[in-house]
C-alpha cells in the first residue's frame, strides 16, 4: 500500500490528502506521527455549540454532490431530543467519475475516523456507520482494520482518549446500487430495507436511521473536519472563495495527459486545471466538452469552460460542481455516444420507484441507442430533449433529473451531431401520420 | 390540533384542518386530484407522481399526498403546468402498458384507462419495443400480468398493513421491477384477494372472475355476504344468473372495502352443479324427484298426522336463514304445530351476555366501535380466523389510532403479533386470566371485549362484572359463527325464548335433545346440518330438510325441499355486533324457492287455519312484524333499505331462562371453512391454505 494511483501536482493544495504518499499511510502510527487524533483531543475539550460554530465558520459545504453547508446541517440536530442520535458515512460513491472518496479511505482512513468522531462529539452520537459501495469491497479489509486500529488505541469504544465520550463504529456495505448514494435510499438500505429513497420531510438530520436524528456526510466532507478543528475554521475558508471554503478533490478523467484524482482549492480555473494540474489533452486535439462534476452534471461547451470551479461559478453556468467528477472530452468525441452512454447507466441505475424515471429513461436509453444505430428520425431529436425535460423536476429524488440534465444539455449543445446520425436514416422523414 | 388553516386552492379561499393532506383537503373540496399510489389509510409513497400540482413559492411541482396544508397556501390543481405533467406522466405509464384493454377484466372500469380519457393524448409518440413478461399465476385466485403493472405498490400495502400478511413485495429494479410474492413464484397467504381489488389496473387479476364478462355486461347487487357472522357488505356482479365477482369497490357497509376469502371467492357454491333443484320424497328408499305440489302436500299431512297422534316434532332453524325466514318459522312451530321444540346450533352465549348487561346502556360494540376503541381485549377467539372484518378493523385501528389489544385465547393468534399482551389460557380459564390484566386494561382508557365461544354461561358474567371494575367504558361483543347466528336468537328460534328474548313458560326440547329422543315422531331441519356428527337417535322419524345440497341431514330426509341461497333472497340478517343489514336478491336458481316461500306454502297447505295464524309471507310485512314487536329492530327504513347497517340491542332486561352451555360451541370455521356452503365451493377448497388452521394448529376438512 502507499503507492499512489497518479502522481501529486505541484499545483495542489494538499489538506485531505496531505498524508497522501507517506510510507504505511493508512496505519494509525502513520497517522498519529502527522498530527493524527490532534483534532479530536481538541474537540473533546470544546463544547458541542463550539465544534459547530468551527465547522460553519470554515463555511464547508458537502463534498458529496449537494453542497449543503455542513455546519448548518449538523445544526439542524435536535440535540435535547431524548432519542440516540448516529453519524452515518456516505461511502457510497457510485456516480461516474468520481473516485475520491475510495483513495481517502485506502489511503487515510483514521482522518475519516477523526472526522467521524468530532460529528459524533458536535451532536451527541454514540453510534455510526461507514456505508461502503458494495463494489468496493477491498476498502472494507482496509477499513475493519482502521477501526481495529483505533479500538486498540482507544479513539473508539468507551472512554474515548480518556474522555467520558464513547463512541461505536461500523462498517456496512452496498449492494451495487447506484440509488443507495442518495441519503435517504442509503438509510433505507442501511438498515437492510430495498435501497429506495423516503419521502422528505423529515430529514435525517431529525429522523434518519432507525427514525433517529442523524449526521449522514460523504466521505471527503468528513476528512475535512479535523483541518478544520486543528488549524481552525477561518484557515479552512480561507483556502477557498467567500461561502465555498477549503480544498476538494476533483476526479479527472477521459482526454487528459495525466488523470488522476487531485486537491485543489475551490474556485480553482477550470482551464487551468485541465491544462497545468492534468497536463493538457493529448495529441494536440481541441477541447470539445466537459462534464464538470460527475455524469449527472450538465454538459460543458469547451467555450463554456473558463470558469472557476466553485458552486457559484458552474451554477452560473447552468451546470454543477457535483462530486468531482470531471470528464474531458476532445474533439474526436461522439457525443451522441456520450448521451447513450449516459442514459444506459440512468437507465440501469434508476430503482423504478416512480414513474418518470423509470419509463423515462428506459424509454429514452432504446431511443439513444436506436439514433446511434442509424435509425433515427428528425422528430426524435425534438422528443429526447422533450422527454428528459418531462422528467426533469417531476421525479420522486434527484436521480430523474441526474439523467435528464445532461440529455437535455446535449441535445441542445450538440444538436448538429444527433443531427447527422439522424441523416444516415434513409427513412428519416418518414413521419407518422397523426390521426388524433 | 383541531385548528384550521385557510389556504387558496384554485382561486378559491377554502378551510381545511392542521396537518391535513393536500390530496384529502381537494377530495373534500370537490376538486379531486389523480393519483395511483395514494391511497387513504395507507403509507404513503409519492411514487406514481400523478397527484403533482402547482404550490406558490415551491420551485419545483409538488406531490399533494404528501404536503400537509398550510396557512396562506396558495395551490393550483388543473393548471397548465399540472396538467402537462400530468398527460406527461400518463405518456411514460403508456410507453410500457400492453394496452391490451380490449381483452383486459379491467376495461371499463381501470383508474389508469380513466385518467387517460381525463388527461391522456390521443396518440403514442413511442415506437420501441415494450419490455414484456410473461404472466404468472401466484395462486388458485391470483394472476399477476407484470407488463399492465404502473408500480403503485397498493397490493403490497394492503397486503402488508391492511391485512397484517405481507405476502407480497418488490424484486427486480428500474424498469425490470416486479411484485412477486414472498414466497418467490406462488402466494402464501390469506388469499382474501384485497391485493386484486385495490389494484388500479388490470395486472392483478382474480381467478373467479377473470375473462368471464365485461364489468358493464353485469348486474351489481350489493347484499350481505352469507359465510361468517361479521355482515360484510358485498356487492355481486352477476351476469345472467350467474355471480362472477364479489368485492365492495364503493365502500359502502360496515365493511368499507375489506373481504375476505370466503366474502371474495366463495359464493360460487351457488351455482355448484349439485345445488338441488327439484323437491325429493323418499320413496322406496330412495329419493325421488317430485313436483313441489307433491312434496308440499306430503310434509304437510305429515305435520297433521304427526299433530293429530300426538307424536313429538322437533323443528332446527338456520344461523345462515334471514330473520324473516326465522322469525315465520318459529311461529309455524308454536302457532301451527304447538310446539317449543325449536332450535338452532348455538355458537355464542349472547343470552347469558345480555343478560348481565340488563339495565346498561351503550354496551354492546358496533363494527365501527372497534375501529375506534383505545382497548380491544379478544377472548377465547382466533379472530383473524372466524372473524375477519372484526380482525381487520382492530388492526387498522391499530395503525391509525394504536389502540392497545390484548389476546387471552389457549394458543397463538395472528393478533398477539399487534397486541400489548398476548396470555394463553386453555378454555375455562380465559376469566381468570383477563383478572390477571387488570392493571393494564383500566389502562387502556376505554375497552371492547370480544367474547369467544368458550367464554359462556358464568364465565360471561364474570366477564361482565370484572369489567365494571375497571372504572373505564366497557362494550362487548359476543362472538358467533355464521352470517345470521345472532339474528337466530333474537328471533327466537329457540326452545325457552320467544322472539326478543321473552322467556318461554314450558320450554320445549333443546337441539341435543330432539336428536337425542328415541321417541321423536318428526324431525324438519331448515338449512342445517346437524346429523354431519350426530346421530338421530329416533330411526322412525319423519324428516323434513330444506337445504340446498344433499348434505348428510338431508340424505336421511324423508322429504327434501330445494331452498335458496342467501344471495338469491331478500330479507335482513343481524350480524355478531348486532348490526341489523338487508339481504339484496342478486341471482335465482331454477327450481328452489326461497325458505320464507316455502313457510309460506306449507302454512297454506295445512289449511286455511294455519294460513290465517301465519298470516303474509312476504318479506316486507314480516319484518315489519319484527319492527313491532322486538325491541331495538325497530331500525329507520330508510338506513336499511340504503344498504345501512342499524345496531340494535333486542333486550335490555333480565333474561331468566338457564343456558346449557354445553349446547354453545363454535363451529371451528377457519377463514378456509364455511360448513356446507364451503365444502360446494371450489375455489375455497383449491388454494393451498384450505382448510386452514385455527390456533396455529391444523384443522380436519369438516
Amino acid at each position: 500500500m502507499g503507492k499512489l494511483y497518479n502522481e501529486p501536482s505541484p499545483l495542489e493544495t494538499k489538506i485531505v490528502t496531505r498524508n497522501f504518499g507517506l510510507p504505511n499511510s493508512e496505519s494509525i502510527d502513520t497517522y498519529l506521527a502527522h498530527q493524527g487524533y490532534v483534532a479530536l483531543k481538541k474537540a473533546i475539550g470544546m463544547s458541542q455549540e463550539q465544534i459547530i460554530d468551527e465547522v460553519k465558520a470554515s463555511s464547508l459545504r458537502g463534498r458529496g454532490g449537494a453542497g449543503f453547508p455542513t455546519g448548518m446541517k449538523w445544526g439542524f440536530v435536535p440535540r435535547q431530543l431524548d432519542k440516540p442520535k448516529y453519524i452515518v458515512v456516505n461511502a457510497d460513491e457510485s456516480e461516474p467519475g468520481t473516485c475520491k472518496d475510495r483513495l481517502l479511505i485506502e489511503f487515510d482512513p483514521h482522518q475519516l475516523i477523526e472526522g467521524i468522531l468530532i460529528a459524533a462529539l458536535a451532536v451527541g452520537a454514540e453510534k455510526g456507520w461507514i456505508y461502503i459501495r458494495g463494489e468496493y469491497r477491498y476498502l472494507i479489509d482496509i477499513m475493519d482494520k482502521a477501526l481495529a486500529e483505533a479500538y486498540a488505541h482507544g479513539f473508539l469504544g468507551k472512554s474515548i482518549a480518556g474522555s467520558q465520550f464513547k463512541f461505536d463504529l461500523y462498517t456496512q456495505t452496498g449492494a451495487g446500487a447506484y440509488e443507495c448514494g442518495e441519503e435517504s435510499a442509503l438509510l433505507e438500505s442501511l438498515e437492510g430495507n430495498r435501497g429506495i429513497p423516503r419521502i422528505r420531510p423529515p430529514f435525517p438530520a431529525v429522523s434518519g436511521a432507525f427514525q433517529c436524528p442523524t449526521v449522514l456526510n460523504n466521505v471527503e466532507t468528513f476528512c475535512a473536519v479535523p483541518a478544520i478543528i486543528r488549524d481552525g475554521g477561518k484557515a479552512f475558508a480561507d483556502l477557498g472563495i467567500p461561502k465555498a471554503g477549503g480544498t476538494r478533490m476533483v476526479c479527472i478523467a477521459g482526454h487528459v495527459n495525466k488523470p488522476g484524482v487531485y486537491e485543489v482549492p475551490l474556485g480553482f480555473p477550470m482551464m487551468k486545471f485541465i491544462n497545468e494540474v492534468a497536463g493538457g489533452i493529448p495529441n494536440g486535439r481541441k477541447l470539445k466538452a466537459v462534464i464538470p462534476g460527475g455524469s449527472s452534471c450538465p454538459i460543458l461547451r469547451a467555450d463554456e469552460c473558463d470558469l472557476n470551479m466553485d458552486y457559484d461559478s458552474l451554477a452560473k453556468a447552468k451546470s454543477m460542481l457535483g462530486s468531482g467528477g470531471m470528464v474531458v472530452m476532445d474533439e474526436t468525441t461522439d457525443m451522441v455516444k456520450v448521451a447513450l452512454r449516459i442514459m444506459r447507466f440512468y437507465q440501469h441505475e434508476s430503482c423504478g420507484w416512480c414513474i418518470p424515471c423509470r419509463e423515462g429513461t428506459t424509454w429514452l436509453r432504446k431511443m439513444l441507442q436506436r439514433v446511434t444505430d442509424g435509425q433515427g428520425l428528425t422528430r426524435d431529436i425534438d422528443l429526447i430533449g422533450d422527454l428528459a425535460k418531462n422528467m426533469l423536476g417531476r421525479t420522486f429524488c434527484p436521480l430523474g433529473d441526474a439523467a435528464a440534465l445532461p440529455t437535455i444539455s446535449l441535445v441542445e449543445k450538440f444538436r448538429g451531431e444527433f443531427e447527422a446520425y439522424v441523416a444516415k436514416n434513409p427513412l428519416a422523414k418518414n413521419e407518422l401520420v397523426s390521426v388524433g | 390540533m383541531a385548528d384550521q388553516v385557510t389556504l387558496t386552492i384554485n382561486g378559491k379561499q377554502v378551510q381545511a384542518p392542521t396537518g391535513e393532506l393536500l390530496i384529502e383537503t381537494c377530495k373534500r373540496l370537490a376538486s379531486e386530484i389523480p393519483a395511483f399510489c395514494y391511497y387513504e389509510g395507507m403509507s404513503l409513497q409519492a411514487a406514481c407522481r400523478m397527484c403533482l400540482v402547482e404550490v406558490e413559492k415551491f420551485p419545483k411541482l409538488q406531490t399533494a399526498c404528501t404536503l400537509p396544508v398550510a396557512e396562506g397556501m396558495v395551490v393550483q390543481t388543473e393548471s397548465d403546468a399540472v396538467v402537462k405533467a400530468r398527460k406527461t406522466t400518463l405518456e411514460f405509464l403508456l410507453s410500457n402498458h400492453p394496452l391490451d384493454c380490449p381483452v383486459c377484466d379491467k376495461g371499463g372500469e381501470c383508474e389508469l384507462q380513466d385518467m387517460v380519457f381525463r388527461y391522456g393524448v390521443g396518440e403514442s409518440r413511442y415506437t420501441e419495443v415494450k419490455q414484456h413478461v410473461p404472466e404468472k399465476q401466484w395462486s388458485p385466485v391470483v394472476f399477476y400480468d407484470s407488463p399492465r403493472c404502473i408500480l403503485c405498490y397498493r397490493c403490497i400495502r394492503v397486503c402488508d398493513e391492511g391485512m397484517g400478511v405481507g405476502a407480497l413485495g418488490l424484486t427486480n429494479r428500474g424498469i425490470y421491477s416486479e411484485i412477486t410474492p414472498s414466497h418467490g413464484d406462488h402466494l402464501e397467504c390469506d388469499e382474501c384477494g384485497a391485493c386484486i381489488d385495490i389494484c388500479p389496473v388490470g395486472a392483478l387479476t382474480s381467478g373467479a372472475y377473470r375473462y368471464k364478462t365485461r364489468p358493464w355486461e353485469m348486474e351489481h347487487t350489493g347484499t350481505i355476504c352469507t359465510h361468517c357472522g361479521d355482515g360484510c357488505k358485498t356487492t355481486l356482479g352477476t351476469r345472467g344468473d350467474e355471480i362472477v365477482r364479489a368485492n365492495n369497490r364503493d365502500r359502502s357497509g360496515i365493511n368499507e372495502e375489506f373481504l375476505c376469502v370466503k366474502g371474495r371467492y366463495a359464493f360460487d357454491f351457488n351455482h355448484h352443479a349439485e345445488r338441488l333443484q327439484s323437491p325429493m320424497i323418499r320413496m322406496n328408499g330412495e329419493l325421488q324427484p317430485v313436483s313441489w305440489t307433491e312434496a308440499l302436500k306430503a310434509v304437510a299431512a305429515q305435520f297433521t298426522s304427526v299433530k293429530a297422534t300426538g307424536g313429538s316434532i322437533g323443528v332446527i332453524g338456520s344461523t345462515r336463514n334471514s330473520n324473516e325466514e326465522n322469525f315465520l318459522l318459529q311461529k309455524f312451530a308454536r302457532q301451527v304445530l304447538g310446539t317449543n321444540n325449536i332450535d338452532h346450533p348455538r355458537s355464542g352465549d349472547i343470552v347469558t351476555l345480555l343478560d348481565a348487561l340488563s339495565g346498561k346502556t351503550d354496551t354492546l360494540a358496533s363494527v365501527d366501535d372497534l375501529y375506534k376503541a383505545k382497548g380491544v381485549l379478544i377472548v377465547g377467539s382466533d379472530l383473524s380466523q372466524q372473524h375477519p372484518l372484526l380482525a381487520n378493523q382492530i388492526r387498522a385501528n391499530v395503525r391509525h389510532h394504536k389502540a392497545k389489544v390484548f389476546t387471552v385465547t389457549r394458543g397463538p393468534v395472528r393478533e398477539d403479533d399487534i397486541a400489548a399482551v398476548a396470555v394463553r389460557a386453555s378454555e375455562g380459564q380465559e376469566v381468570a386470566a383477563v383478572e390477571g390484566l387488570k392493571d393494564k386494561l383500566a389502562a387502556a382508557g376505554d375497552l371492547i371485549i370480544l367474547i369467544g365461544a368458550s367464554v359462556k354461561g358464568d364465565a360471561v358474567r364474570k366477564l361482565v362484572a370484572f369489567g365494571d371494575t375497571l372504572g373505564i367504558p366497557v362494550k362487548y361483543i359476543c362472538l358467533m359463527d355464521a352470517s345470521n347466528s345472532r339474528g337466530a336468537v333474537d328471533m327466537g328460534v329457540t326452545p325457552d325464548l320467544y322472539p326478543g328474548y321473552k322467556p318461554v313458560e314450558k320450554p320445549g326440547k333443546s337441539m341435543a335433545n330432539m336428536l337425542g329422543d328415541p321417541a321423536l315422531g318428526m324431525l324438519w331441519v331448515i338449512g342445517e346440518n346437524p346429523l354431519a356428527h350426530t346421530k338421530l337417535a329416533s330411526t322412525k322419524a319423519f324428516v323434513v330438510v330444506q337445504d340446498m345440497f344433499l348434505t348428510e341431514t338431508a340424505q336421511r330426509a324423508d322429504v327434501v325441499l330445494p331452498s335458496a341461497s342467501g344471495y338469491e333472497k331478500n330479507g335482513t340478517i343481524t350480524n355478531t355486533t348486532g348490526q341489523v343489514q338487508r339481504l339484496k336478491k342478486a341471482v335465482e336458481m331454477m327450481g328452489t324457492k326461497t325458505d320464507l316461500a316455502i313457510l309460506g306454502l306449507l302454512a297454506r297447505a295445512m289449511g286455511a287455519d294455519a294460513s290465517a295464524k301465519m298470516g303474509p309471507s312476504n318479506v316486507d310485512a314480516v319484518f315489519e312484524e319484527i319492527r313491532s314487536t322486538i325491541r331495538g329492530y325497530n331500525v329507520a327504513l330508510p338506513v336499511l333499505m340504503t344498504g345501512g347497517a342499524a345496531q340494535t340491542m333486542p333486550v335490555n332486561g333480565r333474561v331468566p331462562v338457564f343456558v346449557e352451555i354445553d349446547s354453545i360451541r363454535t363451529t371451528g370455521d377457519t377463514l378456509f371453512t364455511s360448513g356446507t356452503l364451503g365444502r360446494y365451493s371450489k375455489t375455497l377448497n383449491a388454494v393451498m391454505e384450505a382448510p386452514g388452521k385455527l390456533y396455529g394448529q391444523p384443522v380436519s376438512k369438516g
